[in-house]
């Protein structure tokens, strides 16, 4: 299995700006002061070899939309984001926009980062292509028809020319979907949310975002807990710091990379993957985050397995 | 766990590594102390230094702690953190919610100078 991020960024899309910019020149030009690149090629390793990953790189600002990519090529899109408009224009660029597809997406819930980017989703105005659309909530259809109608947006949801089917699941039970098994959890969310658990050959990958978890809930700790176990992979909702998500943001739905790191290391897991960003943060921040939660998984390891411990970026893949 | 006065100031100690399996104890332990101890006192002091680790679970426990302190119009503090503590408090940002000291003596020595001395008299 492999999966690619396409979308990482919680609750807005966010671009760096100006000053994000200006930040990156300045940084760039520190270090490149007194060097003499002698062509196009040594300015690139240069830039791949010399500046920090969030002055060359950075995590990117697109909504949550993850693609989960089976052993047979086949694959299922978790979520709607911003970042689906990317992977839309990625497949018509690699495939032909002549050549039908068929596309099938899990969906977590309906709030408008995990659904706003359907309407630039290209494939979905061409004839002949097919779309699968999974979930546990009965109002899917529903808010994907609200969000592309008058007055929201020009481009009415009728008027779509593919072929839009939906396709109920339900919580613990396991469905097939583009030859991989995958299971749903109910989440703490307002409005509900639902996390998946992909199986395929003996891998694992989970998809767990928008979820509050409560840390007095000792069921449903556990219940977590289990759902995780043993997984190659699991993407988490880490958007808040431990200390705003229980106290000034407590009932926001989220959750913090430190019980993202206790989580998966009760439940035995290999690589836990950051996601869900908060919008506010920069690269820098996003950065120093990924290296405290990193030493936090290390100070809390005591003796176990060690978690690989990732911070999700557009653009990122993943080999399972 | 440990529970002295030291003149208006009350200080407690737990003890032991605190994960998802021993907070619920501590929560236990340490709730009811804050509620008596707040009622007669402004301010607890919780002296870490037997504290080695402490999870999510655990600093969940804290926070509980400090809003029932606050609740009764008191405040908990924190003392003596051991050096993974301090990064714990860094990392999870619980530095930037309670007030920290090096020690338990400079704790008091803070909120309550007059304190001082029945903490130096033992
Ligand atoms: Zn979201
Ligand atoms: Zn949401």
């Amino acid at each position: 299995m492999k999966v690619r991020f396409w979308g990482t960024r919680g609750s807005l899309p966010v671009s760096g700006g100006d000053r994000q910019i200006r930040k990156r020149l300045k940084e760039t030009l520190k270090i490149a002061s007194g060097k003499h690149f002698v062509d196009e090629q040594a300015i690139e390793t240069f830039i791949d070899e010399q500046l920090p990953f969030p002055v060359r790189h950075g995590y990117g600002g697109n909504t949550s939309c993850v693609e989960i990519i089976g052993d047979d090529g086949r694959s299922v899109i978790c979520d709607m984001g911003s970042g689906l408009r990317e992977l839309g224009q990625a497949v018509l660029a690699h495939h032909g926009a002549g050549n039908s597809r068929e596309y099938d997406f899990v969906m977590s819930h309906v709030h408008w980062d995990h659904i706003m980017g359907f309407p630039f989703f290209t494939p979905a105005y061409i004839p002949g292509n097919r779309i699968r659309v999974h979930g546990c909530h009965d109002i899917v259809e529903t808010a994907l028809r609200r969000q592309q109608s008058e007055p929201c947006f020009p481009v009415d949801f009728s008027q779509l020319s593919s072929e839009i089917s939906f396709h109920r699941l339900q919580p613990g039970e396991p469905a097939e979907i583009a030859g991989m098994t995958v299971l749903p959890i109910l989440q703490p969310h307002h409005g509900d949310s639902f996390g998946y658990r992909f199986e395929q050959n003996g891998k694992t990958v989970v998809y767990s975002t928008d979820a509050e978890h409560r840390l007095e809930d000792k069921r449903q700790i556990d219940a977590f807990v289990e759902f995780f176990r043993d997984a190659d992979v699991v993407i988490f909702d880490a958007m808040y710091s431990l200390a705003d998500m229980i106290s000034v943001r407590e009932d926001w739905g989220h959750s913090s990379n430190l019980i993202g790191v206790d989580l998966c290391h009760l439940a035995g897991v290999r690589h836990y993957c950051m996601f869900h960003h908060e919008p506010a943060y920069d690269d820098a921040t996003i950065h120093r985050v990924l290296s405290e939660t990193i030493r936090y998984e290390e100070i809390s390891r005591e003796g176990g397995q060690p978690l690989k411990v990732s911070s999700a970026y557009d653009g990122l893949i993943i080999e399972v | 766990m440990n529970v002295h006065v030291f003149g208006d100031v009350t200080v407690v100690t737990p003890s032991g590594r605190i994960d998802h399996n021993s907070a619920e104890k501590l929560h236990e332990m340490l709730l009811p102390v804050i509620r008596t101890q707040i009622g007669e006192r402004r301010v607890v002091v919780l002296d870490m230094a037997d504290i080695p680790y402490m999870s999510s679970a655990g600093l969940r426990v804290l926070m509980l702690a400090s809003r029932e302190a606050k609740k009764e119009g008191g405040r908990v503090v924190i003392a003596a953190l051991q050096s993974d503590m301090q990064e714990i408090f860094e990392i999870s940002r619980f530095n930037m919610v309670f007030d920290t000291f090096d020690s338990v003596r400079t704790a008091i020595a803070s909120i309550s100078p007059n304190s001082l001395a029945a903490f130096e008299s033992g």
